[in-house]
């Protein structure tokens, strides 16, 4: 890629932000070998929005998020998101956003504050900027009796919480959440959710993807992969008025059943 | 209905001193042969622990716990050739294929895929398209297919699923419930725990488990009769908003989403759905719309776990 | 009996799958014999001579040559004078000079006792001593075939350690300990790691509830291991024989025997500590930490067991690679019989069937 072109990507993609959108993407395509796992998904995220990304086991879902997040290269297409472009500006992409996985969020060998310490060290907070802040959270999330609790130790419910509080310390631009409610229980879920529309009043925009299609009723905007593509995007009442059907559960079932490619 | 499964007082504790642990505090449980019975609860309440000890590999340390007559401490030997186990992490070989997974799984038991082929046909057929692909390979949906085949390759009269569906997509996750409802049919005693509530409807008796104890165990439809308010599903356009200003509302018992509405408890007789409408109208809410519900098995497994208060630790 | 097939089959597809793992463990025998061999040797190889001929006779002209000839000594430099070899080393340039006096041959002739000098480089003391030995040697050779009957020219000086290794190879004796270090890597820690691994993937979950025997389990795992180690054994023995010439001196048969009953103790002890730990790491710890550092070091395959002090001494029976690498020894060197080594054999028998013993009744057939 030419230094002008490089140039040319990254004015955009400060544009874009400057829009009102936090991510944009055209056409953006992962192959493996001769696999495509993402075929030209296009679409917008508006800033202080629930986006739900939703899809079948295997659509191609985590492959799009790690190619949001920096972590895989695009084959092609193009796109940014927080202000950076994806192809070229993948180590700025990593400081502007948060991150949490149902697989991995914290150390559960590391306390909880050890565990805040570090993350927030990572994007380079300062010491009493950390110090500060950790009480702050711990105490609105009525954990500060936990503070030098193991965080291996804690329930499944309370470490997605504080996974979640966590991944948006350093008030990023967006936070990613790839299945943060699984095998959670209802009532928990529901704290959870609390906690994410918090966040969003405070500006930060939520990419989310979940199997609870209950959930997906409280974004504001779903998509739906299937086979590597976007099948659908709109807001889950006009989904749902769309297909004729009561609940999201229903649109899922209806849309799914598109797949051609039935598993990976 | 004959008993299948049996468990009488049963407790367990882990960890020592200050980190003791009680999982099981005291559960007993009686379940018919052929039945599609629905565990239940919290993280952390004790499902797994329950699942191990049915399964003879954890033992009690008060309580006896019996399948089809087999005591699980001292028969345990004849309890492994009549149940199929599937833990809630996957416990398969990753890097053996998905025929290789099944040829060994039936060898174990003294079978081979060929005899043990009725057992599985009817979810084998959605594997046998990939029976040559790695289990790591697999998607989520797929492995949980895998693992039940494996789970009952040896025909087995009793099936013990610890959270089969977690982590599985909505498409997949029906198909897998529609297959336990063929397993029902052929007699087979299944009993499975879940997150999806959804899903325990579907089971035929239902037990809550919270910190180790059963708090409720019942049909579905008398568990949502017992449900003590009444409910109005409400929507307004700014969502969060409204469910801060409904739980200020002093009839409220309590107030959760349910995803487009929220649910709103109430006792009988204390508020008309017109007073809540004007308390809404007046906070500036917009496209406000109310409707009175029935109770789901959601709303009644959040209100026993809030009234077991110390919920999550 | 079909059970335990499928879990041997199974056990096959893990290791031959792991690619990986598969070739460390195939080349790591190969890369220890020649690290063992070539570099950690003591023996030398073309080390460069200068030489003061002062004699400058037929007799100390075949004594250059003869130095010259063999794989030892390269003679690089013929000076004129001793102050040119003195310059030689102030550079750096040469580490053994050798003088030959001018009535060298008189002398040899006349059936006195000859005189030549050796000037080494002793900065390194060991290997100073080495190559001061291995070029007298040469010498008194040298004289004792051109005027045999005649007492040496000089005084040989044989170290010990060199006692059934008359030509000063040392490739000999790390044979057997290379060939019990890299089994113990296999056999032991291998095994130890794939059990614990099982429970720490949830798959023993699904053995454990089936109704599977516990000791077909342990059995199976042990299988695989037991066949890349005779592979691997074949492939030591081979290659010390063609690649540094070491003879097996006594019967090949009962090498093999001492070899199998080492790997089957290995595997034991393998399997017990699986039975104890808790996780990969603790199995990894314990069998790198706990049982390769003592058998490099104690176990007789660096240093020679008589000359530690007597707790080190106490703590090298118990290791399984001190016993059979004594049996190694004493087959492929001394080319002695079964008679010589019954009490090695048995000691290693018996810390077989007491770790086995140990690991059935250890094997958890339920979860903690």
């Amino acid at each position: 890629m030419g230094i002008r072109e490089r140039l040319l990507r990254e004015r955009k993609a400060i544009q874009a932000l400057q829009d009102g959108y936090v991510i944009k993407v055209k056409d953006l395509t992962k192959k493996f070998g001769d696999f495509t796992a993402v075929d030209h998904i296009s679409f917008e995220v508006k800033k202080g929005e629930i986006f739900g990304f939703l899809g079948a086991n295997g659509a191609g879902k985590t492959t799009a998020i790690r190619m949001l997040c920096g972590l895989h290269r695009p084959t092609s297409g193009s796109g940014m998101v927080a202000g950076f472009d994806i192809a070229t500006q993948q180590e700025d992409i990593k400081r502007h956003i948060g991150y949490m996985s149902q697989k991995f969020a914290l150390y559960n060998d590391l306390k909880v504050w050890e565990n805040i310490r570090l993350f927030a060290g990572i994007y380079g907070m300062s010491d009493s900027a950390i110090a500060k802040k950790t009480d702050q959270m711990l105490d609105r999330l009525g954990f500060m009796a936990e503070k030098n609790t193991m965080v291996g130790e804690l329930p499944l419910g309370w470490k997605q919480k504080l996974a979640f509080s966590v991944a948006i310390f350093h008030e990023p631009e967006i936070v990613f959440l790839d299945e943060p409610t699984g095998g959670v229980d209802p009532l928990t879920r529901r704290q959870f959710w609390e906690l994410i529309y918090e966040a969003v009043s405070r500006g930060i925009t939520v990419f989310v993807t979940t199997h609870y299609m209950d959930e997906a009723e409280y974004c504001n905007r779903v998509s739906m992969m299937v086979d590597g593509r976007i099948e659908m995007l709109d807001t889950p009442k006009n989904l749902r008025t769309h297909f004729g059907v009561e609940t999201m559960e229903e649109v899922f079932t209806l849309v799914a059943q598109r797949a051609t490619r039935s598993d990976d | 209905m004959e008993t299948s499964v049996v468990a009488s007082l049963v407790s367990k504790s882990f960890g020592h001193g200050n980190h003791r642990v009680q999982a099981l505090d005291g559960v007993s449980l009686r379940i018919g042969r052929g039945e599609l019975f629905g565990i239940i609860g919290p993280d952390g309440s004790g499902k797994t622990t329950l699942f191990r000890i049915l399964a003879s590999l954890m033992l009690p340390d008060k309580g006896r716990a019996y399948i089809e007559d087999f005591d699980t401490v001292s028969q345990y030997r004849d309890i492994r050739k009549i149940i199929g186990y599937m833990p809630g992490r996957f416990s398969l070989y990753q890097d053996l294929s998905v025929e290789e997974n099944l040829k060994f799984f039936a060898t174990l038991f003294g079978s081979d895929i060929e005899k043990s082929y009725p057992n599985i046909r009817p979810i084998y057929r959605y594997l046998e398209p990939f029976k040559t692909r790695k289990a790591g390979k697999l998607s989520g949906g797929m492995k949980q297919k895998l693992a039940l085949c494996c789970a009952l390759i040896h025909n087995p009269k009793v099936l013990l699923l610890d959270e089969p569906t977690t982590g599985v997509d909505p498409v997949s996750r029906l198909e897998f419930w529609e297959m336990l409802d063929l397993l029902k049919a052929q007699g087979i005693t299944v009993i499975a725990s879940t997150p999806y509530m959804n899903e325990a409807m579907r089971c035929q008796r239902l037990c809550f488990l919270q910190n180790g104890k059963v708090v409720g165990c019942d049909t579905p439809e008398n568990i949502r009769k017992a449900f003590p308010f009444k409910v109005f599903s409400v929507k307004s356009a700014d969502k969060f908003r409204l469910l801060g200003d409904l739980r200020n509302f002093p009839a409220c018992h309590a107030c959760y989403p349910f995803g487009a509405y929220h649910h709103f408890y109430y006792k009988e007789g204390t508020i008309r759905m017109e007073e809540l409408e004007s308390y809404l109208a007046s906070l500036q809410h917009e496209e406000i719309k109310i409707k009175e519900s029935e109770p789901t098995i959601e709303d009644c497994f959040m209100e026993l776990m809030s009234q077991g208060g110390e919920h999550g630790n | 009996m079909k059970q335990f097939f499928a879990f041997v089959e199974k056990e096959f597809y893990h290791i031959f799958r792991d690619k990986a793992t598969m070739l460390i463990i195939l080349l790591m025998p190969v890369v220890q014999v020649l690290i063992f061999g070539f570099a950690i040797t003591t023996d030398i190889q073309n080390t460069e001579v200068a030489v003061v001929d002062l004699s400058n006779t037929p007799d100390s002209r075949g004594l250059i040559d003869k130095i010259d000839a063999g794989t030892y000594f390269h003679v690089t430099e013929r000076l004129a004078s001793s102050a040119q070899l003195e310059k030689l080393f102030k550079k750096g340039d040469i580490k053994i000079g050798l003088i030959i006096p001018p009535d060298f041959s008189d002398d040899m002739a006349a059936g006195q006792k000859t005189k030549v000098q050796l000037v080494t480089d002793a900065s390194n003391p060991n290997e100073a001593s080495i190559v001061n030995g291995y070029l007298q040697n040469i010498i008194g050779a040298y004289s004792l075939n051109r005027y045999p009957g005649d007492a040496p020219v000089v005084g040989t000086t044989v170290e010990t350690r060199m006692l059934y290794s008359p030509q000063l190879k040392s490739a000999y004796t790390f044979v057997p300990g290379v060939i019990g270090l890299v089994l113990m890597l296999i056999c032991t820690l291998m095994t130890s790691v794939s059990i614990v691994r099982e429970r720490e993937l949830g798959t023993m979950e699904a053995l454990l509830v089936a109704p599977s025997k516990p000791i077909y389990i342990i059995f199976a795992k042990t299988v695989p291991y037991f066949a890349v180690s005779i592979f691997n054994l074949l492939v030591i023995i081979l290659l010390s024989i063609f690649a540094f010439d070491v003879p097996i001196r006594g019967s090949f048969l009962m090498f093999f025997l001492a070899s199998i009953t080492y790997i089957f103790t290995s595997l034991c002890l393998g399997i017990f500590i699986s039975t104890v730990s808790k996780t990969q790491q603790i199995a990894m710890i314990i069998s790198l930490m706990g049982l390769m550092l003592p058998t490099v070091l104690l176990s007789g395959l660096m240093f020679p067991i008589e000359s530690m002090p007597a707790v080190l001494q106490g703590l090298s029976y118990l290791l399984p690679a001190r016993w059979f690498i004594e049996m190694g020894r004493i087959i492929m060197i001394k080319g002695l019989g079964f008679g010589y080594i019954w009490m090695q054999w048995t000691i290693l028998m018996g810390m077989a069937i007491l770790f086995l013993g140990l690991s059935v009744r250890g094997f958890k057939v339920r979860l903690t």
